[in-house]
């Protein structure tokens, strides 16, 4: 059985068609890209996979949970780094996980052990105590990271994780993510606009446009399947090369702009 | 229950580390003890009426709540704006579950408010019955509770702090000054004497007062009773809202 299985999944607002009909499914322990242009539906999906967002039609089975049915079964199985952050800047380190942990129902013993094993892999753990508003960009991508994890989710969303920060930063987290990937066996759903991100990390790739899958498979597969010589060029050449305007909701673009400039 | 417990222990701790804004919050409720309180005080005598600040200190303790209650309920568009509410939202717990925890974080931390201006009032010259403080904090309960509750059902409707200017002085400060807070709602004229009965704030003050041995016009009864109600509604309506918020 398929770790997240999605059929026939729609999304629309008013009349504007978000995710249109796309069926997909990712096998459990991968490491799976779900690329397309801005708003092309990514976001989207990942919000209506993580119970955000309740879908116009379709069905997605997530760990074997109907998401739309169980929410909060679904919830335990997951984990997520959102595209903004969502951090508490006037808690410390400790209190942000502390405070997941406990909205996750998990015991003290249980917790404050995890806290420490995870915030040691994030090389986070001799900042605890300090204020999270005190912290870089990818010390709080890497916190956030920590935290998605720590409820022991099967899945692991990141939604351009790396947005923003140096190369330096950016080879670090994936490495810690590969890691976690081989160690736990989580399932990796990310999304981002780097290539050679997919290159290194995924395993299958599903491109997705104006809310439609246009095509799903290994780097190979979609290299040769669009007769380009890099993925990048492939990418291009099944997009198309104009610039996108996102769509969807204003105001929530708006806000999505605004955090962006705050970070 | 226990993520209605952290959500109420992060709203205490982010308050406990503002040491500014506590002190802050202190300095509007000062003014009107001071500038009010005594400059209409020989008035307010003049007219038979009695010592102000016997009348006034209730009015605003009330107000402080009132104000720091409903502010914390609007501090769910920061945690929008900051993405913190998406992590809660994600969370395995249901959302009337978060907006209590917001709400009773938010009663509470305007509660400790509360108090330091009683006992700042004490200072200025307050000297209100003691045997009835319990009562005196179930009011103080039932109106931090009401605005909490109400600047978290508004919060849910609005993405950005825009709409602020709007709420305070359409709603918030009329809640207070038609609430009997500053003066007496006898013999008043007619519109002004409906607005006051129909603000349940009103009763809050007039019940606070009751608890304090001062004055009264209401019944407590109907006061507690008229206080609970409202607090109920617009904590359905604050969880109906909460349930259609999307991110």
């Amino acid at each position: 059985m398929d770790i997240i299985e999605i059929k026939n999944l729609t999304k629309k607002f008013g009349d504007f068609t978000a995710v249109d009909d796309i069926s997909f499914n990712v096998k459990r322990g991968e490491i799976f890209a779900f690329l397309g242009p801005n708003g092309a539906g990514k976001t989207t999906t990942i919000k209506m996979l993580t119970t955000l967002l309740k879908p116009t039609a379709g069905n997605i089975l997530l760990d074997g949970h109907q998401v739309t049915d169980n929410p909060h079964q679904t919830r335990q199985s997951f984990g997520i780094v959102f595209q903004d952050p969502s951090l508490d800047n006037e808690l410390t380190a400790y209190e942000n996980m502390q405070f997941h942990a406990i909205l996750y129902g998990l015991k003290k013993d249980v917790y404050q052990k995890r806290i420490v094993d995870l915030l040691n892999l994030v090389e986070l753990y001799d900042r605890k105590d300090s204020f999270v508003k005190n912290f870089s960009g990818g010390m709080k991508r890497r916190l956030e990271i920590a935290r998605g994890l720590l409820h022991n989710p099967k899945v692991l969303f990141l939604d351009e994780p790396t947005i923003g920060l140096d190369p330096q930063t950016r080879n670090h987290i994936w490495a810690y993510i590969k890691n976690l990937n081989k160690q736990e066996n989580v399932t990796i759903f990310f999304t981002t606009h780097h290539m050679e991100e997919v290159e290194r990390m995924a395993e299958k790739i599903a491109i997705i446009d104006h809310g439609k899958i246009l095509i799903m498979g290994t780097i190979q597969e979609i290299i040769s399947a669009a007769k380009t010589k890099t993925l990048e060029e492939a990418f291009i050449s099944l997009t198309g090369k104009n610039i996108r305007e996102e769509a969807g909701n204003a105001g929530q673009n708006q806000m999505r702009i605004n955090n962006k400039l705050m970070r | 229950m226990i993520a209605i417990y952290i959500l109420w222990l992060r709203q205490l701790k982010r308050f406990i580390r503002k040491k500014t804004s506590i002190v802050g919050a202190l300095g509007q409720p000062i003014i009107f003890l001071v500038a009010i309180g005594f400059g209409f005080g020989p008035v307010f005598a003049r007219a038979g009426a009695g010592n102000y600040i016997q009348f006034l200190a209730p009015g605003i303790i009330v107000m402080t709540v009132l104000f720091t209650s409903i502010f914390t309920g609007l501090e769910i568009i920061w945690d929008k704006q900051f993405g913190f509410l998406k992590e809660t939202f994600v969370a395995p717990i249901s959302r009337w579950e978060i907006l209590l925890g917001k709400t009773l974080g938010g009663a509470t931390v305007a509660i400790i408010q509360g108090v330091l201006v009683f006992l700042i009032t004490l200072i200025a010259g307050f000297r209100p019955q003691l045997a009835t403080l319990p009562l005196a904090l179930l009011f103080l309960f039932l109106v931090a509770i009401l605005s909490s509750a109400l600047g978290a059902a508004i919060a849910a409707r609005l993405d950005d702090m825009q709409g602020f200017p709007l709420i305070f002085n359409f709603l918030v400060q009329p809640l207070f000054y038609l609430s009997g807070a500053i003066f007496p709602i006898q013999n008043l004229p007619k519109a002004l004497d409906i607005a006051t009965k129909l603000n349940p704030f009103s009763y809050g003050v007039d019940g606070l007062r009751y608890a304090f041995g001062g004055a009264h016009v209401f019944s407590p009864w109907l006061s507690l009773a008229v206080l609970c109600s409202v607090t109920i509604i617009i904590l359905s309506v604050g969880v109906y809202q909460f349930n259609k918020v999307q991110l």
